[in-house]
């Protein structure tokens, strides 16, 4: 059966730790799999941190929503902030040159590999991000035994 | 309440100092500061320092970690010394991998194989 909600939050970082311990327990019970739920974390934990940060510029007395589904193939979260929102498209990618050694900016890369969707509303202070169950990227499979 | 929990353990090794880091996960921008200030104190410590960063016990940890031991690799580095990071889950290696840090860590299997590789650098 789908579990919808829907949660306001303050922008504070730690306020994300309750979000994903509501979410949690849906998705076992929806018997999504441990990379799943790995997966659905890290992308949680990095948009909640831009929403706080770049988004509401740390401000407490700013909210976060977060609108989450689960259903029986998928599970999907949508967060806005309360900022003036950005270009995603702008954002450098921090796989190259002297962005590698920049110590921050790879939020939006792990949401993009992780997540099957990531849409950004016109105004770019919304993200709705995907994870389908079935659905693979080669990037977020296990890597069980590669380690160099 | 503050945590009292302490964020890392440290062995002292006559050929290098190993860090492992004991919350399964990290996260919160409370618990990187504490890392970060821990791991400064440690790499300050020592001229020339021989550092093993042990990831056994982590389960997750965010990008903000990844910012947290670039700062720690530039240290270390700064002061002559030598960082090697082991013991990283599959799920973790993977991070490392999409943001290819895997280009300018040093990650190796396990203690010995880290302590071998540091040792072939001297």
């Amino acid at each position: 059966m789908p579990i919808s909600r829907s949660v306001v939050v303050s922008s504070t970082p730690s306020a994300v730790v309750d979000v994903f311990r509501q979410l949690q327990p849906g998705l076992k019970a929806s018997n999504f799999s441990e990379e799943d739920i790995f997966a659905v974390h890290l992308a949680l934990e990095e948009a909640f941190t831009n929403a706080v940060k770049h988004g509401n510029k740390m401000e407490p007395s700013k909210a976060v929503k977060i609108d989450y589904a689960i259903e029986s193939d998928k599970v999907e979260i949508c967060m806005t902030d309360e900022g003036s929102g950005f270009d995603p498209e702008v954002i450098p990618d921090p796989r190259y040159g002297d962005n590698l050694y920049k110590p921050a900016g790879r939020g939006m890369l792990l949401m993009r590999s992780f997540m099957d969707v990531i849409e950004y509303n016109e105004r770019g202070n919304s993200v709705r991000m995907i994870r389908y169950r079935e659905k693979r990227k080669p990037s977020s499979k296990s890597t069980a035994g590669t380690n160099p | 309440m503050a945590s009292l929990k302490p964020r890392v353990s440290v062995e002292y090794g006559e050929k290098a100092t190993i860090v492992t880091f004991t919350d399964e996960k990290i996260l919160e921008e409370r618990d990187i500061v504490e890392l970060q200030q821990s791991l400064m104190g440690v790499i300050e410590q020592t001229e020339k320092i021989n550092l093993i960063l042990d990831f056994s016990t982590v389960k997750f940890l965010s990008s903000a970690v990844l910012g947290l031991l670039i700062r720690v690799s530039k240290k270390v580095y700064e002061q002559n010394g030598q960082l090697r990071l082991c013991n990283i889950s599959p799920r973790i290696y993977e991070i490392f991998k999409i943001t290819r840090l895997t280009k300018i860590f040093d990650i190796l299997p396990d203690r010995a194989s880290a302590a071998a590789s540091l040792a072939r650098q001297q």
